[in-house]
């Protein structure tokens, strides 16, 4: 079941975008892969955040550098915002340190004005942040030494997908306020499960503002003669499963977050409706491979479901083969002939046919994502013979994306 | 309230009752020390050295639930009954066999080489809790009443490190389950959480330590640490010759040393035989390999080909000569480390379960499992 924000709940307004009625072949020019025109996307000014999504080995994080590269290059004041702890982005951008806080990216052409930061997500240091900026001193260090709220925010498993969201709204607000970016791309964590970016925030602000929370504060809130039934299988659950000091540590924190709930929840929701509005741009990043596309096919439809908007795809690695006029068969049957008489060329013949049965394979599970999914656009790259790791390689993946 | 019982429940299960008795006490936590060593010594009448528990991760994209299995296949062979787990729920392992998503119950998914069998089962934190407070607390429909309080999305998603107990809980039930007298399963095969997440996964004494040390989650968690950092535990990374895949599995296996896992192998999926010899792969990379004699062997052959064919074919033969360097510089790599290395090649054209047995049939082959 999906959730939903806090707020959505009145009755869905009929799809905006993308859904047809899943009857019969969905697209009638079924195999046409409609192309996505990067560029295009990079340039509308009225496009202020990109996130990008996919599941893991896809290659989420070289598109979103690659991405903002580009768009930098071409006139945007951009941030990128990475959740990857590799610090594969840090490389690839030439950033020896990624933290918590935007950085330039050096070595970017900025002839046409524009301007690229670079940072990395610090899960633990944006919480500790968000607690120090919105709660009194006292209560703030109170709350930091609780040891519940330290496991929660360095290891909670939605920590990461929530304070992701979050930076993602400072950042949006920060471009607004001061104008300091005009664009905002976002990695996201490599999901659990698909967008779990998206269900984290609704999670935990539920969680902190559910019956459980109310549970647990009501002996410090007084009468709790109309919860006792309820109240007492509860704690002696929790008490069961997680330890008397845990809940002991929950009952703290939560008494001194009380007055930090209700600005968790307004900024979820916050998030959440920037993430709908038509100024953000979601590009599902994918490889030309079964559990990639299904995966692909999963984040489509559960962002259609929510009313996000679905700019395209970004379908990584895909193979290529130079066009030469000889067929698959004809290059088998060739070598075949050859034999060991002419050894270099019946390899050269053999790679050819290997390569084909490849392009041909990958084919034809983009037609069928296509078929299944007519009103997404598509962008492929090439697959590289070298990893990505200087500006100069990020750039030339950009320059592939877009051509 | 009534006073917190020191409650020591070492395994996650439905047939723990009959097979270790549940010690419940409330009495001082030297009595449930000795409890546990009584378990202890149960344990170690079953012991052999054959490993128990095979733990499979690998940065996503490289194949590791294809790995795991066909590492489930290869130890099934010799009528071997071997349980393959998955926990992230991604129903990978269903798709793999081609059968419906797996429930929470192991089902038959095939049967190995020499008659044995694979079964699988999909984890999940929630099923996991409610197994356990039925279990030990006989909370059968009230647990699931539970849930309107949101304590169960509170004990599986929020409080931290309490839902890998759980997941690997069931695993570690798993492998200690019996079954007319034996161990119900030879071997378990987890298909663990990618290599960025194993870590943390895996480490789940600390990952409960300031939180839930002393509660039944915590003596839970020693009980799976104890098991995990055993002999009977190895773990392999699955990865493919790419540089960033490479450069986390070395890390990897750095991270689970020193959680005190013991390592089984690094496992190279996808790997391709060059098709070239070492000097036309030299050749190859300086674009300097013979045209003319090439374009004569096309002729010879009967394919009519024109200038830009050969020239389409060198330009394939040069980007296969610079893969093939990508691939064996990484090679290196993973040989100058000390883990292991099983090479399985690569699939032409996907996978479907027959290729899954080829795979099975290297990894026997290997020797190393």
């Amino acid at each position: 079941m999906p959730r939903r924000t806090p707020s959505s709940g009145r009755p869905k307004a009929p799809p905006s975008r993308g859904t047809q009625p899943r009857v019969g072949p969905l697209s009638s020019r079924l195999g046409d892969v409609p192309a996505l025109n990067v560029d295009e996307l990079l340039r509308d000014s009225s496009v202020r955040i990109m996130v990008c999504c996919g599941s893991g080995g896809v290659g989420k994080t070289t598109t979103s550098a690659a991405l903002a590269l580009r768009a930098a290059e071409q006139g945007r004041s951009v941030v990128v915002l990475t959740i990857d702890p590799a610090r594969r982005l840090a490389q690839s951008m030439g950033l020896s340190e990624l933290d918590n806080t935007p950085r330039p990216v050096p070595g970017i052409d900025a002839s046409a004005d524009g301007s690229l930061d670079a940072m990395m997500l610090d899960m633990k240091r944006t919480f500790d942040e968000v607690v120090e900026t919105h709660a009194p001193p006292d209560k703030a260090a109170q709350i930091l030494r609780n040891p519940f709220y330290q496991a929660l925010s360095s290891s909670f498993a939605g920590t990461q997908e929530y304070m992701a969201m979050e930076k993602l709204g400072q950042l949006h607000a920060e471009a607004s306020r001061r104008g300091r970016w005009d664009l905002v791309v976002v990695d996201t964590p490599p999901a659990r499960s698909a967008l779990d970016f998206l269900d984290a925030p609704e999670r935990l602000s539920s969680f902190l503002d559910g019956r459980l929370i109310r549970i647990l504060l009501a002996p410090a809130k007084g009468p709790a003669r109309f919860l006792s039934a309820g109240m007492s299988l509860v704690t002696n659950t929790v008490t069961k499963v997680l330890g008397g000091q845990l809940l002991k540590d929950v009952q703290t924190f939560v008494a001194a977050f009380d007055t930090l709930f209700g600005g968790f929840r307004s900024r979820a929701e916050e998030t959440y409706r920037i993430l709908k509005d038509p100024q953000t741009a979601f590009l599902v990043v994918a490889s030309p491979e079964s559990d990639a596309l299904r995966e692909a096919a999963f984040f489509v439809e559960r962002l259609e479901e929510e009313d996000m908007p679905v700019a395209g795809m970004v379908l990584n690695r895909v193979t290529t083969s130079a066009a030469s006029g000889i067929s698959q068969q004809a290059a088998l049957a060739a070598a075949e002939r050859l034999g060991e008489r002419e050894p270099l060329t019946s390899a050269l013949l053999r790679l050819h046919a290997e390569r084909l049965s490849r392009v041909a394979r990958e084919q034809t599970l983009q037609r069928r994502f296509a078929a299944a999914h007519p009103d997404v656009a598509t962008a492929t790259v090439p697959a590289l013979g070298t990893d990505v790791h200087d500006l100069e390689s990020l750039r030339n993946v950009s320059a592939l994306m877009a051509a | 309230m009534p006073t917190c019982r020191t409650v020591l429940v070492p395994i996650i299960g439905r047939s723990v009752a009959a097979r270790v008795g549940v010690r419940r006490c409330n009495n001082s936590r030297e009595d449930g020390t000795q409890h546990l060593g009584n378990l202890d010594l149960v344990t170690a009448a079953d012991a052999s050295d054959a490993v128990r528990l095979h733990i499979v991760t690998g940065k996503g994209g490289t194949g590791k639930t294809t790995v795991a299995a066909a590492l489930a296949l290869a130890l099934a062979s010799g009528g071997k009954r071997v349980l393959l787990c998955e926990v992230e729920g991604r129903q990978g392992v269903a798709s793999l066999f081609d059968v419906a998503p797996l429930p929470y119950d192991a089902r038959r998914v095939a049967v190995g080489p020499d008659s044995g069998e694979v079964f699988a089962l999909a984890v999940d934190a929630e099923s996991a809790l409610l197994e356990y407070l039925h279990m030990f607390y006989r909370l059968g429909r009230a647990g699931k009443a539970l849930d309107r309080f949101g304590v169960t999305d509170f004990a599986t998603t929020i409080a931290p490190g309490v839902r890998d107990v759980l997941l690997i809980g069931k695993v570690y039930e798993s492998v200690r389950r019996r079954q007319h007298g034996t161990a119900a399963y030879d071997a378990v095969v987890l298909d663990a959480p990618p290599t960025g997440r194993i870590g943390r996964f895996l480490n789940v004494n600390s990952e409960v330590a300031g939180v839930a040390k002393f509660g039944p989650i915590g003596s839970q968690a020693t009980s799976i640490m104890e098991m995990l950092t055993s002999p009977r535990t190895r773990a392999h990374v699955v990865t493919t010759l790419e540089e960033m895949p490479v450069q986390e599995t070395l890390d990897a296996t750095d991270e689970l040393r020193a959680v005190g896992l013991r390592m089984g192998s690094v496992i190279v999926n996808s790997a391709r035989t060059p098709e070239l010899d070492d000097a036309d792969l030299a050749a190859a990379l300086t674009s300097s390999l013979d045209a003319e004699k090439v374009e004569q062997a096309l002729a010879e052959s009967g394919l009519g080909v024109d200038q830009p064919a050969v020239n389409a074919l060198l330009e394939e033969a040069t980007r296969h000569a610079e893969r093939v360097e990508l691939e064996r510089e990484q090679r290196k790599r993973l040989d100058d480390a000390d883990t292991p290395v099983v090479t399985l090649p690569y699939v032409a054209d996907g996978i479907d379960l027959g290729a899954l047995y080829e795979l099975a049939d290297q990894l026997c082959a290997s020797g190393r499992f």
